[in-house]
């Protein structure tokens, strides 16, 4: 029995971990499916965590945070946009400038708002966002298997972590299903085909940034209103760019970036219960090699080991109208 | 937008007022992020003028942030001329560090100037061994380069941290720092010369780096616009299919541009190592290596514009310091973001007002010419 739980704990820990990734790599795909790269995904999530932790903390709602920390990521998407789409600068620069920029001003304003070195305040009950027991999760805990699977791996979670898991369908559903789709997907291949169709493309390109910048809201949010109860210096630990990663693995491709996403969150959740275990054979492994895992994998699975991954077409090139 | 001919504009117009307008919005946003953080903005700009040019220390520690920024300003501008995103410098500065350790400490039985050569080259070897993978990934899977260096310095950083803690540890110490290198080996620090001269000066962690920085500025230099591998280089970046029709390897020019790339950001060690801490401190590359992509962009990625704007960095770091002391509202963080606004200025939005100001003096420029 023991065994099962550890199992159940893992899997529980993979999917409240894989949350921001799931989020981020959905945010991810709508930015470059219409030809935009946006490695800023980590700035905003940083961005989104400071805000909501602070929205939060000064207003006493963890949902009015969030909804500000949406308003500060669709303005940063906003501001990518002004620079790659409209201004055509390069948009790896204008992303790599956005990442420094939240780095350096999340930490700078907290530490001068709140002067403790780049924490914000801890939040209370009311402030963020707490655990949602599923209906009869006590009562049916004692079912085998299929209780151990509701009451402690469905069971328990963050809202984030369901929203997480209902935007993978719907966003296939958008990207796939429905003729905003067809046009994202067109300007990202192939935007002057969709320009002759009589379809803006600039107008395109801003309103997946947008999306972009609403869902990757919720990654930020869940690190500082939900997981943790506060912001602090560099939370997203790289996590936007592993969301990155994830969504390359995936092809661009919603059903395929989570699974890559999941794949994420369990490493990260297997390296924190394998640290400090002595493993039969090997022995203790340094903690800090431990922690590297998952930024090994992402190496590991951009190198590619199922086929080199095919980017849109017009992905990363500003779109000129007179060419 | 308005259309400029471009061989209209003179060289003084893209090269030098463009950028200083894009540099002057920056500091004027970034203005507004300390008036935002509660402080005074013109009290910031004196404290920061005073801080690195007031006193003579404070001068040699401009002069020293400065050689950390010429390194990953070069490191950065090479990778860029072959259109590759190096934000590794960080990373690659790390294990450059080590390698100039591993080489001083284990050839200590060798007269110095021969060790301080090999642990220029050992920084060199081993910032250029880190780069290597990404540059191999990137050229053969086209795993891109700002997601396989970020990952590698994320990597770099545990790996020195285990070094620190389980492996090259001083273990008579409690910090995580290696022990240090024997004294000879320590590089001729600025107060060392101005003793020479009778002239006497506090502490500062300038020392002989900076001369190396300007060496190899100029091998820079050499290398991207006199050599035919430069050549090579930049046509790849340019239009890597008319590169390829003419007979030019993307795929050798994306590892050498990667690994020289990683091998200056590599010297950041030399400066560090054999100039300033003099052992291994977890934690020293402390930022430079993204630092040098706003000096890069900045300096629009030649040696002579990368000088100023490593020196523009070194004075925002030390005057930056001074501001953090006097200024208990503002962290050493806000010059990061002050990095930020730069790079998304003199960088993305370096095309916001150009046309405009091109149109501007070519116009003036044709009404002189007809007048």
């Amino acid at each position: 029995m023991e065994f099962l739980s550890d199992i159940a704990s893992l899997i529980n820990s993979t999917l409240r971990i894989s949350t921001p990734l799931v989020f981020a790599a959905m945010a991810g795909i709508f930015a470059e499916r219409s030809g935009v790269i946006d490695f800023s995904l980590e700035g905003k999530m940083l961005m989104a965590a400071f805000v909501a932790a602070v929205g939060s903390y000064f207003l006493g709602n963890p949902w009015l945070g969030l909804l500000l920390a949406i308003i500060a990521c669709v303005s940063l998407s906003m501001l990518h946009g002004f620079a790659s789409v409209t201004y055509k600068g390069d948009q790896v620069v204008s992303c790599v400038a956005i990442n420094i920029l939240i780095i350096g001003l999340t930490t700078a304003l907290a530490a001068a708002w709140f002067g403790q070195a780049g924490l914000t305040p801890t939040l209370n009950e009311d402030q963020r966002f707490l655990e949602v027991n599923l209906p009869f999760a006590e009562s049916l805990r004692d079912v085998p298997i299929l209780g151990t699977i509701y009451s402690d791996i469905l069971s328990g979670h963050y809202i984030f972590v369901y929203l997480a898991y209902l935007t993978v369908p719907l966003v296939f559903w958008v990207v796939f299903k429905t003729s905003f789709g067809l046009r994202l997907r067109a300007v990202g291949e192939n935007p002057s085909a969709v320009d002759t169709a009589g379809i803006n493309v600039f107008a395109m390109r801003y309103k997946a940034l947008a999306i972009n910048g609403v869902l990757i809201a919720f990654a930020g949010a869940h690190l500082s209103t939900a997981v943790n109860a506060n912001f602090f210096r560099e939370m997203s630990a790289g996590r936007g760019y592993l969301a990155l990663a994830a969504m390359i693995f995936g092809k661009w491709h919603p059903k395929t970036a989570l699974v890559a996403c999941l794949l994420f969150g369990f490493t990260d959740a297997l390296q924190i219960r394998l640290q400090g275990v002595e493993l039969p054979a090997i022995g203790e492994i340094p903690v800090q090699l431990i922690q590297a895992l998952p930024y090994v994998l992402t190496v590991v699975l951009l190198a590619g080991f199922v086929g080199k991954a095919i980017a849109p077409n017009a992905i990363g090139q500003p779109y000129i109208k007179e060419r | 937008m308005a259309t400029v001919d471009k061989s209209k504009v003179p060289w003084w117009v893209s090269n030098l007022i463009v950028p200083l307008i894009n540099l002057i919005l920056a500091l004027f946003v970034s203005g507004l992020f300390i008036f935002i953080a509660g402080e005074n903005p013109f009290e910031a700009v004196r404290l920061i003028i005073y801080g690195s040019f007031g006193y003579i220390e404070g001068f040699a520690y401009t002069l020293y942030y400065t050689t950390n920024f010429i390194f990953t300003g070069l490191a950065f501008a090479v990778a860029f001329h072959c259109r590759l995103f190096n934000i590794g410098g960080e990373g690659q500065a790390y294990i450059g560090g080590l390698g100039v350790f591993l080489v001083a400490i284990n050839f200590s039985f060798l007269p110095v100037p021969i060790v301080w050569l090999l642990a220029v080259m050992g920084a060199v070897v081993f910032g250029a061994a880190w780069a290597f993978i990404p540059a191999y990934l990137q050229a053969t899977r086209g795993s891109h380069v700002v997601i396989t260096t970020i990952m590698f310095n994320f990597i770099a950083a545990s790996l020195m941290v285990f070094l620190l803690v389980d492996i090259i540890r001083d273990t008579t110490q409690m910090g995580p720092h290696t022990i240090a290198l024997p004294e000879e080996q320590w590089f001729p620090s600025f107060e060392d010369f101005a003793a020479l001269f009778g002239i006497k000066i506090r502490y500062s962690p300038l020392n002989i780096s900076f001369l190396l920085a300007i060496a190899a500025s100029v091998f820079v230099w050499f290398l991207v616009w006199k050599t035919r591998w430069g050549y090579e280089m930049r046509a790849v970046g340019h239009n890597t299919q008319a590169a390829i029709y003419a007979g030019i390897s993307p795929y050798k020019n994306i590892i050498i541009a990667m690994c020289i790339s990683g091998g200056l950001a590599g010297l950041l060690g030399v400066n560090e190592i054999l100039g300033v801490h003099h052992k291994i401190v977890a934690g020293f590359p402390a930022g430079y290596g993204f630092t040098g992509i706003a000096v890069a962009l900045m300096g629009r990625n030649h040696p002579i514009g990368i000088f100023p704007a490593a020196f523009l960095f070194g004075i925002l770091y030390q005057g930056g310091s001074e501001v953090t002391f006097d200024m208990p509202n503002i962290t050493r963080y806000m010059f990061v973001a002050v990095q930020g606004v730069i790079i998304l200025f003199s960088g993305a939005l370096e095309n916001l007002f150009r046309p405009q100001i091109e149109n501007f003096f070519v116009n003036r420029l044709n009404f002189k010419a007809k007048a």
